[in-house]
């Protein structure tokens, strides 16, 4: 397919504007760009056709099955854009009077308290802009307070190895040094391991569980309390909250600060340009330290709070990406405390019935049974066979299903993660299943031709490789 | 290989004298991460702590550390990686990543044989 700047014809253009009706005014020559922009020139018609073919293209959730193991890419049902385009949500300006937006900071009022009841913290921020933004943001609170009880020999922050990569990137990032452990040989933390290296320099500790073996760690209490006993934090990540919302609180387990990923398990829009929301919560003693603004509700009154001695100021413009908070709060409510809870139940029903079909022919990593979801290891069939977590993963493209996460966790080799969510039925469960097999039989009568997969795709194998190594970022006129 | 000692976490190490030593990735190792796409180092006069991680390298399929199987100060890092990770899978036991002296502390380090019986232990 050709790039859309191939397809420019100098001169054409599909630009009508209605005459000038004010005088023209010309800028000084030195306010003036010296060059033409050099933008695609193109007929509406083939603007239109050019990104119409660059959506079929795409794969997306509404294509078809998409178990991409710990984003959680369930249905994101259309009431929630239905909601987010009403005018009053979506005619706004961030810099209109107070006064004339009080409904969309209830919205936001709101959305923290339902989030609060779910996670189990005290007051939540809606500044970050993304999952990993939030972590930054979360592990800047757990500084702040350090900083304030002017304990500051505490610069650890402790990660299990089966942790997402942007917990140490983030840690890093907040100035943090990170200290990695081993999980145990069944995916837990170790607890001795944990003991060791807690002590008067630790700042915190990063989990997400159910971890991303698909596993609930039962020791979750006693994990928090040797941190908390050496004077550290927990810290939540939320990438895994679908498989618990109803059921059990990250707040109740011993965590000081989570943050959730609204696009993973509030069904908000994922990926591919966003925006994204990933909020911060956090347990009373460290609200002071959240970013600004905050809204506050006073007689029926709601205001926005734009200064805080304490606050570790603002971590992005505004207050967030505001629709994004309406579509997640229109989840909530049409789902309902109780409608959230079967979510997870299914989410987790569903990660065991693909489970319990897959266990006789793949291997998995972890007996079962799981939480949302779980992991295969395909290192007896690269073995045998010769045959990758990668090559299976191709071959899946040609069956119309997205493949699982690879290479993920870390600590397990040629991994498959899959994370089924609670939007499939049974029937695609029970196809994808059968797709799943039929792969496998091919890659052992026939590895050779799991190694050419995808055949019918766009896009056969792109060289990763030479795309890492020399990246080529922009159009060269 | 000659004179070369080996990690359990799948480095190597060539003593250049006494108390200096190259280290590099293990050729199983190169294998198992595939395809180097960038390596990170760590600079001339850093000091590095037996066990902890000095470098990381990038494949396409992951980063990972590289642990340091010595404690000592980097004397010499080898520039040439930085433009060219591919030299690890080419040639694993020329692509030195860092030179160490003042070594103070070192694991127990394994000759080739036992390297080898130990890799097919873990397979």
């Amino acid at each position: 397919m050709k790039l859309i700047f191939e397809k420019s014809k100098a001169g054409r253009g599909c630009d009508i504007l209605p005459s000038c009706d004010v005088p023209v005014v010309e800028l000084d020559d030195n306010l003036k760009r010296q060059k033409e922009l050099r933008l695609p020139e193109m007929s509406e018609t083939d603007i239109s056709r050019h990104y119409t073919e660059l959506m079929k293209r795409t794969f997306g959730v509404n294509d078809g099955f998409y178990p991409l193991g710990s984003c959680t890419m369930k249905y994101n049902p259309k009431i929630n854009d239905e909601i987010a385009k009403l005018p009053g949500f979506s005619n706004i300006h961030p810099l209109q009077s107070i006064s004339t937006v009080q409904g969309c900071l209830e919205v936001m009022k709101k959305a923290e308290e339902y989030l609060c009841e779910i996670t189990g913290m005290d007051g939540i921020s809606f500044q970050p802009a993304a999952g990993a933004h939030g972590e930054f943001t979360g592990l800047l609170l757990i500084r702040a307070y350090h900083q304030a009880r002017k304990d500051e020999k505490r610069n650890k922050i402790i990660v299990p190895d089966s942790a997402h990569g942007t917990n140490p990137a983030s840690a890093a990032m907040a100035g943090f040094t990170v200290i990695n452990i081993a999980s145990t040989k069944d995916g837990y933390v170790d607890l001795e391991e944990l003991k060791k290296v807690v002590g008067e320099d630790t700042a915190g500790f990063m989990l997400t569980n159910p971890n991303t073996m698909g596993l609930f760690d039962k020791n979750i209490l006693e994990i928090t309390e040797i941190i908390h006993k050496a004077g550290g934090l927990n810290y939540y990540d939320g990438a895994n909250l679908n498989a618990i919302m109803g059921i059990a609180r990250p707040g109740d387990m011993g965590f000081d600060v989570v943050h959730l990923n609204l696009h993973k398990t509030f069904s908000t829009p994922h990926g591919g340009g966003g925006p994204g929301s990933g909020p911060v919560g956090c347990k009373e003693n460290l609200i002071k330290f959240l970013p600004l603004p905050r809204v506050e509700e006073e007689d029926g009154v709601y205001k926005l709070i734009l200064e805080k001695e304490e606050s570790i100021g603002r971590v992005k413009g505004f207050y967030g990406n505001f629709l994004i908070v309406v579509r997640a709060l229109t989840y909530i409510l049409t789902l309902g405390g109780n409608g959230l809870k079967y979510a997870s139940e299914n989410a987790v029903l569903n990660a065991n019935y693909m489970m319990h079909k897959l266990k006789d022919i793949y291997k998995m990593s972890f007996p079962g049974p799981c939480m949302h979801e779980f992991v295969m290891t395909i290192e007896d069939l690269k073995k045998e066979k010769g045959v990758t977590a990668l090559d299976i993963a191709k071959a899946l493209l040609d069956y119309g299903i997205h493949p699982p996460t690879m290479y993920f966790p870390l600590n397990v080799h040629e991994a498959l993660m899959l994370e089924p969510t609670e939007t499939e039925s049974k029937e695609t469960l029970d196809e994808v299943v059968e797709i799943f097999k039929k792969v496998y039989e091919e890659a052992m009568s026939n590895p050779q031709s799991l190694h050419q997969s995808p055949k019918k795709t766009p896009i056969g194998r792109p060289d990763e490789v030479t795309a890492a190594r020399n990246p080529v970022l922009r159009y060269h006129f | 290989m000659k004179d070369m000692l080996f990690s359990k976490t799948h480095e190597w190490i060539q003593f250049l004298d006494e108390t200096t030593v190259r280290l590099g990735l293990t050729d199983f190792a190169q294998s198992e991460l595939g395809d180097l796409v960038f390596i990170n180092l760590p600079e001339e006069g850093d000091e590095i702590l037996i066990s902890e991680s000095f470098a990381d390298v990038e494949s396409v399929k992951a980063v990972s550390n590289v642990y340091s199987p010595v404690t000592g100060t980097v004397s010499r890092i080898n520039e040439e990686l930085l433009d060219h990770p591919e030299l690890v899978n080419e040639s694993p036991y020329e692509a030195w990543f860092v030179e160490i002296e003042n070594v103070r502390e070192q694991h127990e380090l394994l000759s080739e044989e036992e390297y080898q019986q130990f890799i097919h232990e873990e397979e």
